[in-house]
């Protein structure tokens, strides 16, 4: 009963979502492989192998996974996929758009976004923006999991010794191809991982006005985030967004500034280890899931706070 | 062309959604319903397809019982031309869906389908990534910009990191993201219009399709609840909180 987890990659090493995976694939028992696709991706095989908890290392080289389509990384699962009892990866943008294909191929049922392991056959996962839990058993022959993130601590990247298997590529599927990409350049941390994130909804008024936010974050070593409805503005890209349909994040300190705090933002962020709410409307719902609630106007509490770090730092 | 959009029936967003008492799932009587937000973004897209020249005939495709065919009356009413509405009363996971659509995809022709990326009920963002996989065509998910051009479409993702680009080959599913379109509402004139508007009804059974569920849920519980804390009065106050009490900075 190993589990094959679908990794995911920069480039130089696994991302976040695929080590939280690895540590989720480590509960079922019976060893973990991961496997690494990718266009002169042998570091990213390498330091994989050293991911404690990581057995073996299927190691995919081709031009053709450069960029990760789901058409041709699914194809390439499926012609490895006879030896695993289990197919697990992060549920982020990638695992997303991959694994519910990969189960299709397999004619199997897929388990979305689980947040905890009961047994190998046994998931919890939230339903309706996380207003409810459910535990669901898996009756297939194999097994295809997306994983929670902030619900399963990443395995560390040091300690493994897995052996690297080369696998061939499974060819092109000759349905899709990579044009480009728009992506946000930051220095901040990565949304999903940071311990600190500052959001923003629509009480920022405008996106000039997130400059203040982004003090704020940096003050703090945080990322900066946002509401639904601050996107929909346009005040900040779309991978800003926090909730039922955007990012899930479980900081330390999540601080929601200008954000009513309707159920699928709260759907993102509920699970911080504080929260913190700024906001000029008392009534506003992000303070019945607050810590620390401030009632003011966040012109002049945003600045207030840098300023205050500044001066106690 | 002709645009297939699937949509489905769902508890309305802003209904406070509550676990039964026994344990077994939702309440569902006597709740608002509504068509799942992320397809109606799918029939918006369809239709503008269709008004940019595009497309011909948009169809709307709703599975499940009797009360589906007000899902597709809503499509019928944003504009849609006609519908299809495969009844069953067993519970439907992605899985089954994909194979029933699938099913009716093979019998309409389309060359582009269209579906919301999740539903805001089960939250399980699978079902058209599963049909494209069935049908071995492409898949652009999460879109937030769909062009077609010709045998093929080029699709804005909103992915992690950003927005990426990818060309598809058509006939092709794509999911909407959020950004995708603002959906129309439907006129009084075009709800009565849906009315006489013609809806199909098929089975699984006419289909050759079993679509019975593969997860067996065990139970649904309410998540723990995060209790209301407390107001600060002022911003030296809440750094002194933060360092001194939650010890987060």
């Amino acid at each position: 009963m190993a589990v094959l987890v679908v990794g995911e990659h920069d480039g130089t090493a696994l991302k976040a979502a695929s080590l939280s995976a690895i540590a989720a694939a480590g509960k079922i028992g019976g060893g973990v492989a991961v496997l690494v696709a990718g266009s002169g991706c042998e570091k990213v095989a390498q330091s994989a192998a050293k991911v404690a908890g990581v057995d073996r290392v299927l190691h995919a080289d081709d031009a053709i996974y450069a960029h990760p389509l789901a058409e041709n990384i699914a194809k390439l699962v499926v012609s490895v996929a006879s030896e695993f009892s289990h197919l697990f990866a992060g549920a982020d943008s990638f695992g997303k758009n991959v694994m519910p294909r990969i189960a299709a191929l397999l004619d199997v049922a897929q388990v979305s976004d689980i947040v905890a392991i009961e047994g190998p056959k046994q998931f919890v996962r939230p339903i309706y923006a996380g207003n409810a839990l459910q535990t669901v058993e898996a009756t297939d022959r194999k097994i295809v999991v997306t994983v929670r993130g902030t619900a399963f601590e990443p395995a560390g990247g040091e300690g493994g010794t897995a052996k690297i298997e080369t696998v061939a590529s499974a060819g092109d599927a000759g349905l899709s191809s990579y044009s480009g990409a728009a992506l946000s350049r930051s220095e901040r941390p990565e949304l999903t991982s940071a311990r600190v994130v500052v959001s923003g909804g629509r009480g920022m008024q405008s996106g000039e006005n997130f400059q203040l936010l982004e003090k704020l974050a940096d003050k703090l070593g945080g990322a900066v985030g946002a509401s639904r409805a601050a996107v929909d503005a346009g005040y900040v890209p779309n991978d800003y967004q926090v909730g039922q349909t955007g990012k899930i994040v479980a900081p330390d300190l999540y601080l929601a500034v200008g954000i009513s705090g309707a159920i699928q933002h709260l759907a993102g962020m509920k699970d911080s280890k504080v929260i913190v709410a700024i906001n000029k409307d008392e009534e506003a719902p992000i303070f019945q899931v607050a810590d620390y609630g401030i009632v003011g106007d966040l012109f002049q509490l945003v600045p207030e706070l840098t300023q205050a770090l500044d001066e106690s730092a | 062309m002709k645009v297939l959009v699937a949509v489905k029936r769902v508890i309305d967003a802003n209904v406070k959604v509550r676990v039964k008492a026994d344990n077994s799932g939702v309440e569902l009587t006597n709740v608002k319903m509504a068509m799942n937000p992320f397809c109606e973004i799918a029939v918006e897209e369809a239709l503008r397809l269709r008004e940019a020249g595009k497309a011909n005939e948009v169809v709307a495709v709703s599975l499940g019982g009797a009360a589906s065919q007000e899902t597709i009356r809503t499509a019928l009413a944003m504009g849609a031309d006609r519908g299809i509405h495969v009844q069953t009363d067993i519970e439907l996971q992605p899985l089954g869906v994909a194979k029933l659509l699938k099913a009716v995809i093979e019998k309409e022709q389309p060359g582009l389908v269209i579906l919301g990326k999740q539903a805001i009920d089960d939250d399980s963002n699978q079902t058209g990534q599963m049909l494209a996989g069935l049908l071995g065509w492409p898949q652009a998910t999460f879109a937030s910009k769909v062009k077609t051009e010709g045998q093929g479409a080029e699709v804005t993702r909103e992915v992690d990191g950003g927005l990426e680009t990818i060309r598809i080959k058509l006939p092709a599913v794509v999911t909407t993201d959020l950004r995708l379109n603002e959906p129309r509402y439907a006129s009084l004139p075009n709800i009565m219009k849906a009315k006489k508007k013609p809806i199909e009804a098929l089975t699984p059974g006419a289909l050759g399709v079993d679509p019975s569920p593969r997860l067996k849920i065990l139970k649904v519980v309410e998540p723990p609840k995060r209790q209301a804390g407390i107001k600060v009065k002022t911003v030296q106050e809440l750094v002194d909180k933060l360092r001194n009490e939650a010890k987060v900075i």
